[in-house]
């Protein structure tokens, strides 16, 4: 333990109790339903999993940061790396963490302002910070000043401070071929620097480590090796590195980048603290609600509901979360990580005993893929078979066979700009199959270099042409784990059915449909979420 | 080369184009497909009026010149108008210009406008979309209202398989300011796209199309993957209807 270290407890999930059984007297729970809530009954005997409370935050965050670079996991400290007339690229995590945007600063400027007063003080002046986004959408300069602070953008954009572009054809270098025949290839920048700085943003077990550099500076031809539906499938879960083929994967490409080029990484945690003042009571159980809370409840829900959608989107997306910083590790990539995921797991880890038949989930307005953006059909979907199904460790929430039930609107939306391969794979695509394999092999490569979505992902703000394919392998688990799955309040009902659930109107109505699959007595988990947790089933 | 329409590019004296090149890597609906590109706002800044302006601003008299800058200064509000009205009516007016110029002047200052004029004006994006395109196994073509012997040095440089251009009139070397054939703009670059794709055995659900204007509309709505490029805010709100792509190659 450092002296800037947080102090340490077994969990947060420890600190309550995160699981509770709805009974005659229970409360109605609050379930996300895209820019919107609801409240509903869940049966009596419903288990119902509570986020655990964020963890305390670090008290001094710029003078951990500072301990971490001087005291590293397995190698010199920064400053002994540094010599002038290096060249140097600082790497970064994109918009798509944390969920949502951090209140400012955010721990990304925190951390290059202490690194670029150290690298200055070291005389080096080649400097490039990348932004490590591999298919995403290229980040806005509004984004990009939010995330870096003005005095950054304002010293570095747009010729040292850009998005890293993975269809460069002069700006990507391949590195070598591993022994699974993974090619690993990266920014040439990056490839060709003496020592590249990895800033790190770890909100789930999922992110950071090898998946930093080894994904976030690679290109199309390297994410051919794991975002497969194979891999997905041999993921046990994708929220576990350590049962996960894609981050076995991952870690190999990872490993012969750090063989040629020297990484040295700062990874951060940061707690579950999701919600400000005005939406704490999302983070509460709901038996603890003061008045005030639900005041603040229904000023919300009444208020959202007049709202017209694209306006209440833009609310949702504007309203920072308060998280705090519960662990800063830097040095060598696989021992800063190991530190990382323990913290992470302290933060997130809830244990549960058994699975039921049943899973219930209320799927909110934002993923990691439309930030400032709409949550469109495929996004539904990565976020309940993928994202929310894959929040565990050990086994699933629900019994293989089980039925998922989601709560959203289901909206026939998309946005042009950010996803406009998303929208020929929904209405081309998925009309014809929904078999994954069969989508990879018959048409990712189409998209992936249709010189269209290459165009307006590498000079527009659109996700590369086959990002929607990884949404749909990233569901590919949960597709195959549920005999139903049901959306509840589908306003477009041909949404769902094109993605093969059924529909309710209410959950009532979901839950009948559910017996007639599990019987009368069928068992069932209401997953409170986010603020984000890992359900640790045993 | 066999073209569909008597005058873009069949009747064109120097028609021959480099062949694309044949790249194998990821080839899309090869050889059922074409990319049919715009060319003025589309893959370039500039327009007709900038490629008379070069011929005016070269002419050998130093009278011709300050007579024709002066009267193409005075006739812009009229041009305006007459664009706001129809293009094909500003495009079959502005030709008349041309009236007097030989035909060898032509040909050989229109390379010199290629070099001075319309490489220099090339969006930024436009030689990597043809570039993919072409990998991809498409065949590229340009379809464009200008006149043929500014658009062959562009076609010759994108490495486009083939082009129609409007073509002047030519008698006794000189051009009358007339066109050869229907005008190409607006609705008859559809009819110039249906007929080419029947010639050429493509399909046309398999095609591309790529304009910024809304008077590209029905050559964009025929073919199965229309795309707006830098579009003007007509076109820009059809391809939100439609939820056509919009790509901005500017950047």
């Amino acid at each position: 333990m450092t002296p800037f270290d947080a102090p340490r407890r077994a969990s947060a999930a420890s600190l309550r109790n995160c699981v509770v059984y709805q009974d005659t007297s229970s409360p109605k729970r609050v379930f996300h339903f895209g820019e919107d809530f609801r409240e509903e009954e869940l049966p009596v005997g419903t288990r119902v999993v509570l986020p655990p409370p964020p963890l305390d935050g670090l008290n001094n965050v710029p003078a951990a940061i500072r301990h971490a670079l001087n005291h590293p996991e397995g190698c010199d400290p920064l400053f002994a790396m540094l010599k002038p007339g290096m060249k140097l690229t600082i790497a970064l995590d994109d918009i798509s963490v944390p969920l949502p945007k951090m209140v400012l600063p955010d721990v990304r400027q925190t951390m290059l302002e202490i690194v670029l007063q150290l690298v200055a003080d070291h005389g080096v002046d080649d400097i490039h910070i990348i932004v490590a986004l591999a298919v995403h959408r290229r980040m806005t300069e509004a984004e990009l000043r939010r995330m870096v602070g003005d005095r950054i953008y304002n010293q570095y954009a747009p010729n040292r401070l850009y998005n890293h572009d993975a269809e460069d054809p002069d700006g990507m270098t391949e590195l070598g071929v591993t022994d699974q025949g993974e090619v690993v290839e990266i920014n040439r920048r990056a490839a060709e620097s003496d020592l590249v700085i990895y800033l790190n943003i770890n909100l789930v077990p999922m992110d950071g480590g090898h998946k930093s550099v080894a994904v976030g500076l690679c290109g199309y031809r390297s994410l051919t090796a794991h975002h497969t539906p194979e891999a997905i499938r041999k993921s046990d879960s994708y929220m576990d590195p350590k049962r996960s083929a894609m981050h076995e994967s991952v870690n190999r490409m990872g490993k012969m980048v750090n063989e040629k080029v020297n990484v040295f990484t700062v990874e951060t945690v940061l707690n579950n603290r999701m919600y400000g003042p005005a939406l704490d009571f999302l983070a509460k159980p709901e038996e603890d609600w003061t008045a005030l809370d639900r005041s603040k409840f229904q000023a919300a829900k009444w208020a959202l509901h007049k709202m017209p959608r694209p306006v209440k989107r833009a609310i949702m997306h504007a309203t920072p979360a308060p998280y705090d910083v519960i662990a800063v590790h830097a040095g060598r990539t696989d021992p800063v990580h190991e530190k990382t995921l323990d913290r992470s797991w302290q933060q997130f880890s809830v244990p549960l005993e058994g699975q039921t038949d049943v899973v219930v989930f209320g799927v909110p307005f934002v993923s990691p893929y439309n930030c400032n953006s709409i949550l469109n059909p495929l996004l539904v979907q990565v976020m309940a078979l993928g994202y929310f199904h894959n929040m565990y460790r050990g086994k699933p929430v629900a019994k293989k066979g089980g039925t998922l039930i989601l709560t959203h609107p289901c909206y026939d939306e998309f946005h042009a700009g950010h996803h406009p391969s998303y929208i020929e794979f929904f209405n081309r695509l998925l009309p014809e199959t929904r078999d994954a394999k069969k989508l990879q092999h018959k048409y990712e490569a189409e998209f992936a270099r249709n010189p269209n979505y290459v165009q307006m992902y590498r000079r527009g703000n659109a996700y590369h042409g086959a990002h929607p394919f990884y949404m749909w392998y990233w569901g590919e688990n949960g597709r195959q784990h549920y005999s139903r799955i049901i959306a509840v309040g589908a306003e477009s009902p041909h949404v769902p059915e094109r993605m093969g659930w059924e529909w309710a109107p209410d959950l009532p109505t979901a839950f009948d449909m559910a017996r007639d699959s599990h019987g009368p007595s069928m068992s069932v988990t209401y997953m409170k979420v986010p603020p984000i947790f890992i359900a640790d089933v045993s | 080369m066999p073209h569909p329409h008597p005058h873009p590019l069949a009747a064109a004296p120097h028609a021959p184009v480099p062949s694309a090149s044949t790249a194998p890597s990821g080839k899309l609906d090869a050889p059922r497909s074409a990319a049919f590109y715009d060319v003025d706002g589309t893959l370039v800044s500039v327009n007709i009026v900038h490629t008379y302006a070069y011929y005016v601003a070269n002419h050998p008299s130093l009278r011709r010149r300050a007579f024709g800058f002066a009267t193409m200064l005075a006739s812009i509000p009229a041009y305006l108008a007459a664009d706001f009205y129809s293009r094909k009516f500003f495009n079959e007016w502005f030709y008349k210009n041309y009236a007097g110029f030989t035909e060898d002047r032509l040909w050989v200052i229109g390379e010199e406008i290629f070099e001075n004029v319309i490489k220099p004006s090339l969006f930024p994006g436009a030689v990597d979309l043809i570039r993919r395109s072409r990998e991809a196994g498409v065949k590229q073509v340009l379809v464009t209202g200008s006149l043929d012997f500014v658009t062959r040095p562009l076609a010759r440089f994108l490495g486009a398989d083939d082009y129609g251009a409007n073509r002047l009139e030519i008698v006794n070397g000189v051009a009358t300011g007339r066109l050869v054939g229907t005008l190409l703009a607006g609705a008859n670059k559809s009819a110039w796209v249906r007929q080419y794709a029947t010639e050429h055995g493509l399909d046309l659900q398999q095609c591309w199309a790529y304009a910024d204007s809304a008077s590209d509309l029905p050559m964009l709505s025929i073919v199965g993957r229309p795309c707006a490029v830098n579009p003007d805010l007509q076109l820009r709100a059809a391809a939100r209807d439609y939820q056509w792509p919009v790509l901005d190659l500017k950047d």
